[in-house]
């Protein structure tokens, strides 16, 4: 079936092609005398990482000049938490970076804390558990970067064993949170319920397997020679470039710069933990993947510090000693499945009258923050995530903008590929690591 | 915040109108049913932190004192001071704003390698600066970061772009032109980013209502987020 349909109008010939019918393009390219092509890729292509559109101008296999369109996932997520409580922006947040959804929800959560005054109020308990999730998740995410940027230079197993792990952390994250993604667990003031019982031996038991599993990638990967010849020397941003283009995460860390939020601004504890920056000066493709694979082993370190000090669960407060501040319902599970506390029910309707009144009022009302601006950033898993959350003094943010890694990192995407091969395009796109999801909110 | 001791030091500040106060209604939200509390009509002022006095805090006023050393129209650039929970904003006057961030950039003191974007706010009920930029600034040498503010009336929305100082604000200042109609000068290619190009009007100012639809459940009628009762 041939599909090429061929126009003329004063942009010159345009063609529709659908696959397989590429000699009628390539001939018609040979009879332009400037030889130039511009071919459009996306926003619905697998190897665009998401709904990307990519706008490339060829000469031959050459990229002269390549644009991003982006927006095409854009869900009026930041709109949106301007009328909900602060506690339900939780739940609006999380959906923006779907790989990273904990990291949405604690840099919105930081902020929050910053404008209530209570950064310093957080039990001991939450940070631990924020940080262990965060950690998790962050292997999480780079194992998707793995992954998907395997399947699309063509290495299909990489992609499945990637996805294979991810596996076992989302079965992790859905025991703690109760959801594999859009956890909405991390809340203004801690967390929101204690870990359940089994879950340090479960998380345990992961990190074991994660570890022997890391060394078949270091096995399968590290010193493939068509892997390095596909990432080696492709799509190189050095640190002047990372600089102007507001590059954060692996990516600068891969052009030599040990820059990283946890060591050099702490929050949530990060002071506490003992963990290496990892650097690379190789600035390209490869330098990244590297990076990400030994931010997995660190991450693992730190995961396993965090079950040291967890100790068991129920025993300590994981949020805010503030009746005005900290959410009231507390959960159990029931005989069918979670469900509200019976005690807390006892508490509320025959014990405590302020427990009843701080109940409603919360649940209905929410929380007033004091008026005024915060922007508090962590080190996601692809760079610098920070949310600039001003408040009027209400219930709901006023304004909540959502500074997403992805949205920046992708603009170095041109610097990265003109000039280059068209088949390296993939290769910086899939380097950069974007997840739409936040790129676009 | 003490300003005594050292007041012969502090220099004399211009204090502008503060963009704000806002103002908080009522007390139980009940605006539209029986409300016989009076509670209804409750108006009272709910103000923005206001200029800072110095000292600003640990950290802070080193990056003040380099900013107006290194900044020969400081004085006239920068209209206030605000230190909040521990982070510092500078509201800049528009007209200023390139030359205030080459020197943030340029300074060998400040430093300020990396700028993290510029995010808008609308502030209807401040009538002539109704919009305001954002942008968030970092110094990895020093490891300190510090906030310009900048505003424009919704009548000129007219802001320079730092797009030749920060590249990496292209798209940051295309999106908040996108959502809030903040036209940036200089910018080498201000188009919509997020919303589709030949959309009509600036989807996060207040003015722009979220939208949405009435549900109904069980004989129920639960109204769309915007018009559901409100809590100040």
């Amino acid at each position: 079936m041939t599909d090429v349909y061929s126009e003329t109008d004063s942009a010159g010939r345009s063609f529709t092609v659908t696959g397989g019918d590429w000699d009628t393009v390539a001939d018609a390219a040979q009879e332009d005398e400037e030889g130039h092509l511009v071919v459009n890729m996306g926003p619905q292509h697998p190897s665009t990482h998401g709904v990307l559109r990519v706008i490339l101008a060829l000469d031959g296999e050459t990229v002269t000049e390549c644009r991003l369109a982006v927006g095409y996932l854009h869900t009026g997520i930041e709109k949106n938490t301007e009328y909900r409580t602060w506690t339900q922006g939780v739940t609006f947040v999380t959906r923006a970076d779907y790989l990273m959804p904990l990291y949405n929800e604690a840099a919105y959560c930081l902020s929050v804390e910053r404008l209530l005054g209570i950064e310093n109020d957080v039990p001991e308990r939450a940070n631990v558990i924020r940080v262990l999730l965060m950690e998790l998740q962050r292997i999480g995410s780079h194992m998707v970067a793995i992954a998907t940027g395997g399947m699309e230079i063509g290495a299909i197993a990489v992609m499945t064993f990637g996805f294979r792990e991810r596996e076992l952390i989302l079965d992790c994250l859905e025991l703690i949170t109760g959801l594999r993604l859009n956890h909405a667990y991390i809340r203004p003031g801690g967390v929101v319920q204690d870990l359940p019982v089994d879950a340090e031996e479960k998380v345990r038991e992961f990190v074991k397997v994660m570890r022997r599993n890391l060394g078949d990638y270091a096995k399968l990967l590290n010193e493939n020679d068509i892997f390095k010849g596909r990432l080696k020397g492709v799509a190189t941003l050095d640190l002047p470039g990372c600089m102007a283009l507001g590059v954060t995460g692996p990516m600068l860390r891969a052009a030599g710069m040990p820059w990283d939020l946890r060591k050099a601004q702490p929050y949530c504890g990060y002071e506490d933990y003992e963990f290496d920056v990892v650097t690379a000066d190789g600035a390209d493709a490869y330098d990244r993947y590297l990076i990400r694979f030994e931010e997995m082993k660190e991450s693992l370190d730190i995961i396993e510090q965090c079950l040291d000090r967890l100790g068991p669960p129920g025993e300590k407060p994981v949020m805010v000693d503030d009746p005005k501040i900290a959410w009231p319902a507390r959960l159990a599970v029931g005989s069918d499945g979670q469900g509200n506390s019976l005690d807390h029910i006892r508490h509320i309707m025959g014990e405590s009258m302020e427990a009843l009144i701080h109940h409603f009022k919360l649940v209905t009302e929410g929380f007033r923050v004091p008026a005024g601006q915060a922007y508090v950033p962590i080190e996601s898993p692809k760079g610098e995530l920070g949310a600039h959350v001003v408040s009027d003094g209400g219930t709901r943010p006023y304004r909540v903008h959502l500074r997403d890694p992805s949205f920046a990192n992708l603009q170095a995407v041109p610097a990265m590929a003109e000039g280059g091969m068209v088949a390296d395009v993939i290769v910086a796109i899939a380097s950069v690591d974007p997840v739409l999801g936040g790129v676009d909110r | 915040m003490s300003t005594g001791g050292g007041g012969e030091n502090v220099p004399e500040r211009r204090v502008h109108d503060l963009p704000l106060p806002t103002y908080g209604r009522g007390m139980f939200g009940a605006n539209d049913t029986g409300d016989t509390s009076g509670y209804g009509r409750l108006r009272r002022p709910v103000p923005f932190p206001g200029p800072a006095q110095r000292p600003y805090g640990e950290g802070l006023d080193e990056i003040a004192d380099a900013f107006e050393g290194g900044y020969d129209d400081y004085h006239t650039a920068i209209e206030q001071v605000v230190v909040h929970r521990g982070e510092i904003t500078f509201h800049v006057r528009r007209e200023s704003l390139l030359d205030a961030v080459r020197v943030l950039r340029d300074d060998e003191i400040l430093r300020f390698e990396m700028c993290l974007g510029v995010s808008g706010v609308h502030y209807p009920q401040d009538v002539g600066r109704e919009l305001h930029a954002v942008y968030h600034f970092l110094s990895i040498t020093n490891n300190n970061r510090l906030r310009l503010e900048v505003s424009c009336p919704d009548s000129d929305p007219h802001i320079p772009s730092i797009v030749e100082v920060y590249p990496t604000n292209n798209w940051h200042e295309r999106e908040t032109f996108d959502f809030f109609g903040i036209v940036f000068d200089g910018h080498p290619a201000l188009t919509r980013i997020q919303m589709p190009d030949d959309w009509v009007g600036h989807p996060q100012r207040k003015d722009y209502p979220l939208g949405g639809i009435p549900v109904e459940y069980k004989g129920a009628t639960i109204p769309p987020p915007d018009e559901r009762r409100a809590y100040h």
